[in-house]
Formats: structure tokens, sequence, C-alpha cells
């Protein structure tokens, strides 16, 4: 069949919807929703630290600036959550862009340093800047009935699609996730893959060979902190509360490192195996154990397959089968 | 205060930061620089030396600084050890050099966790006669004021940067880092083996962290997570100095301790982290070689 995968999607798309219908525990979707944000910060990082080998430790940053984009524009004009999304998508973008611009000429290392030292430098500035809050954090209300296209999403007496607020960022989330999942399948099997591909290999080949190296990987770049510009955006909306340590936090940018090479990097698949399988072994241990123990865990598991199983779960899986 | 009276006060403390900052660099320029090994844990590990003085210094009341020295062979065989695990795993294998820079980040991760877990989130401090007073002194007019803290701090680092300087520019084993640093193939060629050298090397970058966080707490309060606010620095200084000049990360040092030091005095001290990205970008995008380096960056 030639679109097993878009269909797939829509699928899961569905589950997710009908998920959001159902009466449950309101911790599941909060659960829930972790998991899809990371899925989408994974892929969206193995853009270009899987395809081009060049690794991002600002997804803090990207993160960071997106949230608080979205925080400037409803404290602006009370934007809404699309707007807000969109928005962010482009600054982050632009983020990309700039530290690329300035960084990926170089060896690998000095990008990995500069994003590095990118998240603590935004968060200094946000840290600063008391219209979104400054130091010390601001709250977010979100609209009692927000419309989209003239259709009511939210309503408690039941006559929008959703009851509740929360459920509506669930969907929304899972959205975006699905939305950069086929992004990154799109790009893994196009020009631009193959050339990022090329690029992790042998960069000097490639360029040799005519791949316009400086070019992907700019391009790359900007999309892999364009989407995570947006998973940060829709995050204040659903927290209700954010200060710069929640939004600037290293958990974030480890996670986002170890997701993707603990499910595989060199496929689409490896971050979204990588983030539901890590994502739910923290969401347990945070409420079972402890949330130090669970960083502690992210933290060896880490180490543990960059060492021992460089390939992550899916390239074992690949192996045993052949 | 007047101006001038200022800019000179900012100046001078910027000159002893710059010492300071020197100690907690040049560890980092000899593993980033000459060995190629981007440990990006380097901060971590000397806020980890910091907690170590801490507990010497509170236990058992031992000076700081004496307790950096006792920590440096503790943290030469530290060095040792983490080496030999990273060329198991990646320089043996020839892995890409990004797959050890993630595994220094899980390390840093891991253990800022533990000390976390150890140590909780407040604020450490040490005591020694020199911490909490300043020596103040009248000039041209002008009144000057250094905390007897960073003094102490830039004796003790100038002491250990100059000293380590000049044993890696004058003696065989420093010769043979830098050859190291050229060319590996070469060097074994000469009947001497570089992995050995390396390990060596890297273990004494790693050793400087023992004093180097001394340092840290006399200068600073110290919690688990503020070695990150290091990362910065360190890097811009190596960057600046130019990879592989033990000599340039030096004057990077002052640079930087002096732009920090002047920014935190006119604009507040919140700013100050900003100041070494300014730097370590400007540097990458114009200049990446640095003021000294003469390596290759792409």
């Amino acid at each position: 069949m030639r679109f097993k995968f878009e269909i797939g999607c829509v699928l899961v798309l569905l589950a997710c919807f009908i998920f959001t219908q159902a009466d449950i525990n309101r911790f599941y979707y909060f659960a829930g929703f972790a998991i899809l944000q990371y899925v989408m910060i994974s892929t969206a990082w193995n853009i270009l630290g899987g395809y081009g080998g060049y690794i991002n430790f600002g997804t803090a940053g990207f993160l960071g600036v997106g949230s608080y984009a979205a925080i400037a524009l409803i404290e602006f004009y009370g934007a809404g959550i699309i707007e807000q999304i969109v928005a962010a998508g482009i600054i982050a973008g632009f983020l990309g862009l700039a530290i690329g611009f300035f960084t990926l000429r170089l060896k690998g290392v000095y990008f990995a340093i500069a994003t590095l030292a990118l998240a603590i430098v935004l968060e200094t500035i946000v840290n600063n800047w008391d219209y979104v809050g400054g130091a010390a954090g601001v709250s977010i209300l979100p609209p009692r009935k927000p419309e989209l296209l003239g259709i009511l999403i939210v309503d408690r007496k039941g006559d929008g699609i959703f009851q509740n607020n929360k459920e509506y960022l669930f969907f929304l989330m899972a959205v975006m996730a699905v939305m950069s999942v086929w992004i990154a399948r799109t790009i893994e099997f196009g020009k631009l893959g193959r050339g990022l591909n090329a690029i992790k290999d042998n960069e000097e080949a490639a360029e040799c060979m005519g791949v316009p190296t400086l070019k992907l990987k700019l391009v790359a770049t900007v999309i892999s902190g364009a989407l995570m510009g947006m998973a940060g955006a829709i995050f204040p909306s659903y927290v209700t509360y954010v200060d710069p340590p929640t939004a600037f936090n290293l958990e974030l940018a480890v996670n986002s490192l170890a997701m993707p090479m603990i499910g595989g990097t060199f496929t689409w698949i490896g971050p979204v195996v990588g983030s539901i399988l890590l994502g739910t072994v923290q969401q347990v241990a945070i409420v079972t154990i402890s949330s130090e123990i669970n960083l502690l865990i992210i933290g060896v598991l880490l180490i543990f397959f960059v060492t021992v199983a460089p390939q992550g779960i899916v390239g074992w899986f690949m192996k045993k089968n052949k | 205060m007047e101006f001038t009276e200022l800019l000179l006060n900012a100046i001078v403390a910027g000159i002893l930061l710059g010492g300071f900052f020197a100690a907690l660099s040049i560890g980092l320029s000899i593993c980033f620089g000459l060995l190629d090994t981007v440990n990006i844990a380097h901060p971590t590990i000397i806020v980890g030396a910091a907690f170590c003085t801490f507990l010497l210094n509170d236990l058992l009341g031992i000076d700081p600084i004496l307790a950096g020295l006792i920590l440096t062979p503790v943290f030469f065989i530290l060095g040792l050890a983490i080496y030999s695990m990273y060329y198991q795993f990646f320089e043996k294998q020839s892995a890409e050099a990004l797959r050890g820079l993630a595994f220094f980040f899980g390390l840093l991760f891991i253990a800022e966790v533990l000390m976390i877990m150890a140590f909780g989130v407040d604020h450490r401090l040490v005591s020694a006669p020199y911490i909490g007073n300043s020596f103040t002194t009248a000039l041209a007019g002008m009144e000057f004021s250094i905390p007897y803290r960073l003094l102490a701090a830039f004796v003790v680092a100038s002491a250990m940067t100059v000293g380590l300087q000049v044993y890696l520019s004058k003696s065989f084993f420093g010769r043979a880092t830098s050859a190291v640093h050229q060319d590996g193939m070469a060097l074994s060629l000469m009947g001497v083996d570089p992995v050995m050298v390396k390990r060596i090397a890297f273990a004494l970058g790693l050793a400087t962290c023992g004093l180097a966080g001394a340092l840290m707490i006399i200068v600073i309060p110290i919690e688990p997570a503020v070695g990150r606010f290091f990362i910065g620095n360190v890097f811009a200084i190596v960057v600046l100095g130019g990879l592989g000049s033990i000599s340039g990360t030096l004057v990077a040092a002052f640079i930087l301790g002096i732009a920090e030091s002047v920014v935190s005095t006119f604009f507040g001290p919140s700013w100050a982290p900003a100041v070494s990205f300014a730097i370590l970008l400007g540097v990458l995008a114009f200049k990446p070689t640095g003021l000294f380096g003469s390596g290759d960056t792409r």
C-alpha cells in the first residue's frame, strides 16, 4: 500500500481523539501530553542530530524561546494558541538560522558548545525581561471559550468539541507530534536527508561530490529549531505557570538527546520508540520513586547506549532480524 | 564614586577574576585544545571538587587551599579512569567525535544529579581567615577595594597556571603532549606511546579541577548546577585563546575576566553570562582559530 504511513498517522490521531473523549483520570492526559511533547522534541532534535550528526545541546533554549514567544504574544494582545504556535515556530527557526550561521561552518563541536551556552544566555535575558514575568515567572489564564474558525472548541457544558482545555491542548499536541514525525520521515527519504547522511559520514567527501553542505545544515537547523519552538509554545498554556528555570530546564536537553540515542538515531522511528519508552518510564518513576532518581536513570541510560549500543534499540532489532 | 574610579576598580577586580578563570579553564585547554577530547563536563567536575573541599573544610577544618592540594592527586586518578573509558569506547573504535560529546554530556548530567542528591540545592560556603574581608587602599586620590578571597584565588591560580605552562613548554612530557596534538602517528614512530601520553595529559587536565574547585568555593558560594554557568566562560576562554595554546588561554582568561567585571559593574551582575557567550560567538564567527591558535577548525 502506498499511503501506509499516512493512514497510520490518521489512525493514531483518531485514537488520541477518542482518548480525549473518554472519562478517565486526569493524570493520564498529563502523562500522555508529556510523552507526546517528547516525541515531537526528540524527532525535531533527530533531524539535525541523527541525520546530520550535529549535536544540539540547546534544546532547552529553543523550547524556552518558543514558550516565551507565546507568553509575550499573550501579554501583548491575548493571542490564540494557533497564532502562538506559528509565531514561536518562526522565531525559533530564526534563532536556529542565526546560531547556525555563526557556527555551522566550523567543526561540529563548536556548534554543540555554542548551543549549550545558548540556553544559559537566553535564560539570562528572560530573567532580566520583566514584560514576560522576569525571574519571578508568569501565570497564564487560558481563554474560557476558545473558538477556531467559528467553531466552539472547549465548553464545560458539552457544547464544544472538548469538555476541558487540557483535552484540547492534548489533542493539539498529538497533531503536532504526528506532523513532526511525518516531516522527519519525509526529510529522511528525500534529498535533504540523503545529503545530511552524507555530511554525517564524511563532510569533506560530501562537499567534494557537490552536496551544498552549509545550506543543508542550515535548513535542517531551522526546521529542527522551529519544531522545538512550536513544542515549547504550547507548554505555557498547558501548565499555566512558567518561570525561567522550568522553561530552560537542562532535563529537556538531556531527554531530547537521550531519547533518539536510545531509540536509534538513523531512522524516524528511533526517536519515537525512544521517547515513548523513556517517557513512560519517566512518568512512572516520577510518581513511584522520585524525580532525582528519574534523572539519574536518564543519565545512566544515555551513557550506556552511547558507549555500548550506539545503534539504539531499533538498530539492535534490525541487526537481529537480518 | 566617580566614573574613572569605578572603571579602575572594575578592571582591578577583572584582573583578579581573570586569574580565577585561568585556573578554571587551563585544564580544559589541555583536554580540548591539545587532546581534542571535548570534555564539557569540566566545569561540573570542578564543582564536584568544590563540594569535596566543602566537606574537608566543614568536617575536618582543613584550609580550603590545602584541601584543593589534597584533592589534586585524587582528580588525577579520576582523570586516568575517565580517559581509559573514553579511549575504550570512542577513540579506539574511531567513533564519531560527537558521540564522545554525548558521553561527556551524560557524565555532566549524572554528576550534577548525584550532587543534588547528596547536598541538596542549598548554596554552600567555606570558612577561612581570608574570606569575607577586603583590602582597601587609596592611590592617586582614588579608593581601591580588593576582597582578600579574590586575591587568594588569584595568587594560587597564577602559581598553578604559570607552573603548568612552564612544565608543558619545557619538560619532555609537555613537548610530547604538543607532539600528540600535532601528529600522533609520528610520535608513535618515535617510540612514544601516544595513548599513554594522552592519558596522562588528560589526567593532568582533570587534576587542575581539584585546585580549581577549591578556588571556586573560595570565590563564590556553590550549588550543584553552578557548573553550567561556567561552561560558556571556559569554552569562550579556550576558543578565544586559540586551541592548543596554553599561554593564549591565560591571556584570554584575563580579557574575559576584565570584560565580565566591567559589564557587571555598569550593567548589573545578571548580564555577566551574556558576555562570555557574545565573545564565544564573535570569535567563532570572525576568527575561529582564536588569538594564538594554529589548528584547523573545520
